[in-house]
C-alpha cells in the first residue's frame, strides 16, 4: 500500500491524520538504511510531494528499543560490493549516494515542517536523516555520531554539509575527527538539539510541537524555512566526490570487514 | 562543593547498573567484566555511557572507554571527569 494517507513497508510505515504524517522507522536490528530503506524513502518523498497541501508536518521516529539509527546498512555495502567488481562497486555506491541525497534534499526542503524525535542510537546516516529536518527533538537516552572515519570514510549522506550549516565548525570538527558521541544535554548546548525530554517522551513532544506548527498560515511557514534554511548543493556535491574518492581505498574494504566480521563487544565504541 | 571519593563513584556504578540493567545489585563486583555480569552488548554499553553521564554531569568521550571492562576502571575514568 502506498497511498496518501499511510503505507506499511518493510522498513518504515507512515500515517497522515490531521495534517501530521507519523513516519515510523521499523526495520531491525537498528534502522540500518540500505536499498529496501532507501526505496521506500523515495516513496514517501513522492507521496508528500502528492499530499503536499494537506500536510503540515511530518515526524521521523523509531519504534525499535535501540534507538534512531545506526546509520547505513555496512553489511549490504560490503556484501554487494565484494560480490562485483572494483568499478561496478564504486559505480553502485555513487548511484546510492546520489538517491540518497535527492531524497534527504527533498525532506530539508519539504514546504511542510519536518522534526526527527530520536532516542537511542543517532549514528552515521541516522544522524543525517535527522539533520536533514528542521528540528530534532531527543529524549535523554539520544547519542549523535559520525563514525564514519573509523571505516575510512566520511558521512556520505550529507551529514557534513548540513551539521556545518547547523552548528559550529569547531563542533563539526570534533565529531567528525574523533568520531565521539555527544548525548542529548550536550547535543542541546551545542544548537543541534531544540528540545530534550524524558526518556520515552520525544515523540509526545514532537505531536505538540507539531500541533503548535499546524496553527500558522502554511504558506508562512514554508518562506520562513524557504530563507532560513538553504541546501548547500555545492558541498553536498563535493561530498559525494570525497566518500566516492575514499570507498575506492582498499582501507575501506579492510575497514568494512572488519566492522561486518566483528565479534567484539564494542563495535559501535569509535 | 562535595566531590565523592572513588569508591563512592564506584558503589554509584554499580547500584545504577544494577538498576537500569535489572542485574540483582550482590551479583555485581568492582573488578567484574560489566560486558559479561551485565549481559550488555555495544548499542546497551552507549547506553550505560549515557546513563553514567547524566548521573554524573560528566562528559565521557567513547575512546575513553576503549579496552575498559570492570566496573573500577570506569569509575576512575569518571572520578577524573568529576
Amino acid at each position: 500500500m502506498n497511498t496518501a494517507a499511510g503505507t506499511t513497508g518493510k522498513t518504515m510505515s507512515y500515517e497522515l491524520k490531521d495534517g501530521i504524517v507519523d513516519l515510523v522507522l521499523h526495520r531491525t536490528p537498528c534502522n540500518e538504511i540500505g536499498s529496501q530503506s532507501l526505496e521506500e524513502l523515495e516513496l514517501l518523498c513522492e507521496a508528500l510531494r502528492r499530499a503536499e497541501q494537506n500536510v503540515r508536518a511530518l515526524i521521523i521516529h523509531s519504534d525499535l528499543k535501540c534507538g534512531f539509527s545506526a546509520g547505513a546498512d555496512l553489511r549490504e555495502l560490503y556484501e554487494r560490493s565484494q560480490a562485483m567488481e572494483k568499478d561496478e562497486a564504486a559505480k553502485g555506491v555513487r548511484e546510492f549516494l546520489h538517491r540518497i541525497h535527492a531524497v534527504l534534499n527533498a525532506i530539508d526542503a519539504a514546504p511542510m515542517t519536518t522534526i526527527a524525535a530520536v532516542h537511542g542510537v543517532v549514528f552515521g546516516g541516522g544522524f543525517e536523516l535527522a539533520l536533514a529536518c528542521d528540528l530534532i527533538i531527543a529524549d535523554k537516552t539520544a547519542r549523535f555520531a559520525f563514525p564514519e572515519l573509523r571505516l575510512g570514510l566520511i558521512p556520505g549522506f550529507g551529514g557534513i554539509p548540513r551539521l556545518k550549516r547547523d552548528i559550529g565548525n569547531a563542533v563539526v570538527r570534533d565529531l567528525l575527527l574523533t568520531g565521539r558521541s555527544f548525548n542529548s544535554t550536550k547535543a542541546q548546548q551545542i544548537g543541534l538539539v531544540s528540545q530534550v525530554v524524558s526518556e520515552g517522551e520525544a515523540l509526545r513532544a514532537a505531536r505538540a510541537t507539531a500541533a503548535q506548527i499546524a496553527k500558522f498560515d502554511r504558506g508562512t511557514s514554508a518562506a520562513a524555512k524557504q530563507f532560513i534554511k538553504p541546501i548547500p548543493h555545492e558541498e553536498l556535491r563535493r561530498e559525494i566526490e570525497i566518500f566516492c574518492d575514499l570507498f575506492s581505498r582498499p582501507a575501506v574494504q579492510a575497514g568494512l570487514k572488519k566492522f561486518v566480521e566483528s565479534k567484539d563487544a564494542q563495535p559501535y565504541l569509535p | 562543593m562535595f566531590m565523592p571519593t572513588t569508591d563512592q563513584t564506584l558503589t554509584e556504578i554499580l547500584n545504577l547498573a544494577a538498576a537500569h540493567f535489572k542485574v540483582p545489585r550482590q551479583r555485581l563486583s568492582p573488578d567484574d567484566d560489566f560486558f559479561k555480569s551485565l549481559g550488555i552488548d555495544s548499542l546497551q554499553t552507549l547506553d550505560l555511557l549515557t546513563k553514567l553521564e547524566n548521573h554524573f554531569h560528566v562528559e565521557l568521550p567513547d575512546y575513553e572507554l576503549q579496552g575498559v571492562t570492570d566496573f573500577r576502571t570506569l569509575a576512575g575514568k569518571i572520578q577524573a571527569r568529576l
